[in-house]
């Protein structure tokens, strides 16, 4: 059987990665090389890198990172963050990424996934999408999550999964930081609607979420989080386990 | 030395660092002499079948790697590199491969259980239908990574493992010198890496 994953995301900025990572034993912790090659020893499925970066300067240096980490790494490469272009999805699969993540650029230009998909394949297009409840209302926000689009959540992405993205990251942004939990509701919604896999994303404070949201949502194919495993807070290594203890289906 | 054929389909960086890492001594080429003159091909690929047997045709590179794996040189194919090793293949209308293997690339759409998301995405377990050189650093039930939408069937006599996707898919083939692996050792961490190992040993059987 396919196994669930387990996905570290690194926000990356002028070649350093931040959130704040806190990993006792490793001396330089914000090095994006030395955090993917100790989450892939970990036993991490699959490596998200969103550059978060704004100059032209630090977007070069992104891809310098990314390569370096693409040669020292042989684990799934997904890569985020200014995707906009055509030349931008070739700018990042020329340095090892294997899937590109689009989000605003997406919104403002969704013809952006059809020419991708027609070009790179189904399964080297994410869509990603932050989401939010208004007035009972999954409403999908650009621009890191600041701003509301006013489109409704779930008919979006069916859009986008029919335009040609091959993957949803589905990021709450009721749950996102709060550490209380996966959104299952919205999550559920979004795994009826598509029929390609669904990453979630926001929430995970602890072992259990993860165990709450591949039980709750056996549709679900993976779980994405950041900070508790920047900060240790959940091993990767210990997550496998207690996932596998509780019969779903991982990669030791 | 590996020769890693070259004809314009697919990014072939981490295929190369993957073999740079194992100290593997690989050049990416679409030079006949290269070609010949290697120990080895691996024969890459991603995208749709029609495309990449037209590029191959083209180029005249077909030619050279029928040529080269009927003399008994070690050739491996990679995801669609696998499925062009075989007589046919229906991913949007009929075309004929390389014909080094029997057995044909169908799509799964119709014919996996509906409840199954396509392409097949992820880290799967490997079952070995025989024992091989080929995967001898690793152990059955050990993990991969699969991205694809068709696979292999009919292909019985060169089985080498599947993997259970509804049924169980074609995961690996080995007939005498030509194998092919429908994942991607390159992206599957150290198991994938042990495979590419075992790649770059793999002598004539006694």
């Amino acid at each position: 059987m396919i196994t669930k994953r387990i996905i570290p995301c690194l926000d990356v900025k002028d070649g350093r990665v931040v959130k704040g990572v806190n990993f006792l034993g490793l001396a330089d912790v914000s090095s994006p090389v030395r955090l993917a090659e100790y989450y892939s020893e970990c036993g991490a499925d699959e490596l998200v890198f969103y550059d978060i970066t704004a100059s032209y300067e630090g977007r070069a240096l992104f891809t310098d990172i990314l390569r370096e980490v693409a040669s020292k790494i042989f684990i799934p490469l997904t890569v985020g963050g200014g995707i906009n272009t055509i030349d931008d999805f070739d700018r990042v699969l020329k340095c090892g990424a294997d899937k590109v993540s689009v989000n605003s650029g997406a919104i403002r230009n969704p013809e952006l996934i059809r020419e991708a998909a027609q070009k790179y394949g189904n399964q080297c297009v994410v869509i990603s999408a932050d989401i939010k409840r208004v007035d009972g209302v999954f409403r999908v926000f650009a621009k890191g999550g600041r701003e509301n689009t006013g489109m409704e959540a779930i008919s979006w992405i069916k859009k986008c999964v029919e335009l040609g993205a091959g993957e949803v990251v589905v990021n709450s942004i009721d749950t996102d930081g709060v550490k209380g939990g996966f959104d299952i509701e919205m999550l559920r919604a979004v795994c009826e609607a598509v029929n390609v896999p669904v990453i979630a994303s926001g929430g995970a404070g602890s072992v259990q979420h993860f165990i709450d949201l591949f039980k709750e949502i056996p549709d679900i194919d993976a779980g994405l989080a950041a900070s508790v495993f920047h900060f240790g807070e959940i091993e990767i290594k210990d997550l496998k386990k207690e996932l596998k203890a509780n019969d779903i289906t991982v990669r030791l | 030395m590996i020769a890693i054929i070259d004809y314009g389909v697919g990014n072939l960086f981490s295929l190369c660092s993957s073999l740079k890492a194992i100290g593997a001594d690989a050049v990416v080429t679409s030079d006949p002499e290269i070609i010949r003159n290697a120990d080895k091909i691996i024969l890459p690929g991603v995208g749709a079948f029609g495309d990449a047997i037209k590029k191959l045709n083209d180029t005249g590179l077909d030619k050279i790697v029928i040529e080269e794996a009927k003399s008994g040189k070690k050739l491996m194919g990679i995801c669609l590199g696998m499925q062009l090793l075989f007589e046919k293949s229906y991913e949007y209308g009929e075309h004929t491969g390389l014909s080094l293997l029997k057995g044909s690339v169908v799509p799964m759409d119709g014919r996996l259980p509906k409840e199954l998301k396509i392409p097949h995405i992820g880290w799967n377990a490997l079952h070995f239908a025989k024992n091989h050189p080929l995967f001898k650093y690793i152990k059955e039930g050990d993990c991969v990574y699969f991205v694809h939408s068709y696979y292999a069937e009919n292909c019985e006599d060169s089985l080498l493992a599947t993997a259970e996707y509804g049924y169980e898919l074609t995961a690996s083939v080995v007939k005498d010198n030509v194998a092919g692996m429908q994942f991607h050792p390159e992206k599957s961490g150290t198991v994938g890496l042990k495979i590419l190992q075992a790649f770059c040993e793999w002598e004539d059987e006694e």
